[in-house]
């Protein structure tokens, strides 16, 4: 395998701030269970834009330079 | 059977309404915060003794480095407990309609306790920016509860612009310095339809219990629970606080007198 090839499989969004190298073709679903968060427990903000049904995860495809914010409730007053 | 945390003095329905916000009831007039306790153990204990059913949640980044960092939910049972997501931190009236909009996308509710901070170093609210963010979130629909100073004109205003519930501070966020100004308090409370809820600034029971006979609807508290030597003792005191500040409002207290007036009688006195 030449190292174009490995390099045009990888993708590396932004992900809370920081590159972020997943696979290319992988979706806002395919990421959560990379980094083993349950979907319930979190938001997702895609590009600014919250995706408030969680059912489109799998159907939310990512790209190099996408920005991803994941956040969740914290204690707080 | 008594457990930990149960207190039995609970102010009767008969001898107070409901409080009612956003056309939501609630039976506890002490709200909560979850922020700054030693342990989730602590907290879920205070919570519990406090006997409050609305408690306030933070919308932060999942920490993806660290496996410890856990979401609130964890300990915190949604269907026990009413969330209010807040914009703590936001600075502008843009950050905090997004950390609104995020905290209702975690699919509870679409109530926010709106913070617009103008000042690190006292974090009193920027109420240009609140009453901005309070008209952009109103007109989406969400309930706002919105943190403001002490000022009856700004008070009025978010009550114009659709807030909920508007939530005047005793006195600076963590300060636990009590309510400093008891006549602004009160002279909003007169004015307001909206429920009015003093948030931020209570430092211990007598605090509270001095603010609530304000005629207020209610009191937001985190610190004064979370820093207390003894969380679970603070969360029962400041119940019972709370309560009894209400009851004596609802009382209607004594005139006061510049002079003694005695209790027994001035005659039959021998001679």
């Amino acid at each position: 395998m030449s190292a174009g090839t490995v390099r045009r499989s990888i993708i590396t969004p932004v992900v809370n701030g920081e590159p972020r190298a997943i696979a290319a073709g992988s979706t806002v679903a395919d990421l959560l269970r990379e980094l083993q968060l349950e979907a319930r427990l979190v938001v997702v903000e895609h590009n600014r834009t919250i995706l408030r049904d969680r059912t489109t995860y799998a159907a939310q495809p990512l790209a190099s330079g996408d920005t991803i914010e994941i956040v969740h409730f914290v204690g707080g007053g | 059977m008594l457990e930990e945390g149960d207190v039995t003095t609970v102010v009767a329905p008969m001898l107070d309404a409901p409080l009612v916000i956003g056309g939501r009831e609630f039976h506890s007039r002490l709200l909560v915060g979850t922020g700054k306790y030693a342990t989730n153990d602590d907290m879920m204990r205070a919570i519990q003794a406090s006997g409050a059913e609305m408690v306030t949640v933070a919308v932060r980044r999942v920490n993806l480095n660290r496996s410890t960092d856990e979401s609130i939910l964890h300990h915190l049972d949604p269907s026990r407990y009413f969330l209010l997501a807040n914009t703590a931190g936001c600075y502008t009236a843009d950050d905090a309609v997004r950390y609104a909009r995020l905290g209702r996308a975690a699919g509870f509710n679409e109530w926010v306790k709106l913070e617009v901070i103008g000042d690190p170093q006292t974090l009193l609210p920027d109420t240009t920016g609140l009453l901005d963010a309070t008209r952009t979130l109103a007109a989406e629909g969400f309930k706002v509860l919105a943190y403001t100073n002490d000022d009856l004109i700004t008070a009025l205003r978010l009550e114009d612009a659709g807030a909920a519930c508007v939530m005047p501070l005793a006195s600076p966020i963590g300060s636990g310095l009590g309510l400093l100004n008891p006549f602004s308090i009160r002279t909003i409370k007169s004015r307001l339809t909206v429920p009015v809820i003093v948030d931020a600034g209570v430092g211990t029971a007598s605090d509270a219990c001095v603010t609530m006979e304000q005629g207020v609807d209610g009191i937001l508290m985190n610190t004064a629970l979370a820093a207390a030597t003894d969380p679970v003792r603070m969360a029962m005191a400041m119940r019972l606080a709370v309560e009894a500040g209400r009851l004596a409002y609802l009382a209607g207290r004594m005139p006061r007198r510049e002079i003694a007036v005695p209790s027994s009688p001035t005659t039959g006195m021998l001679e």
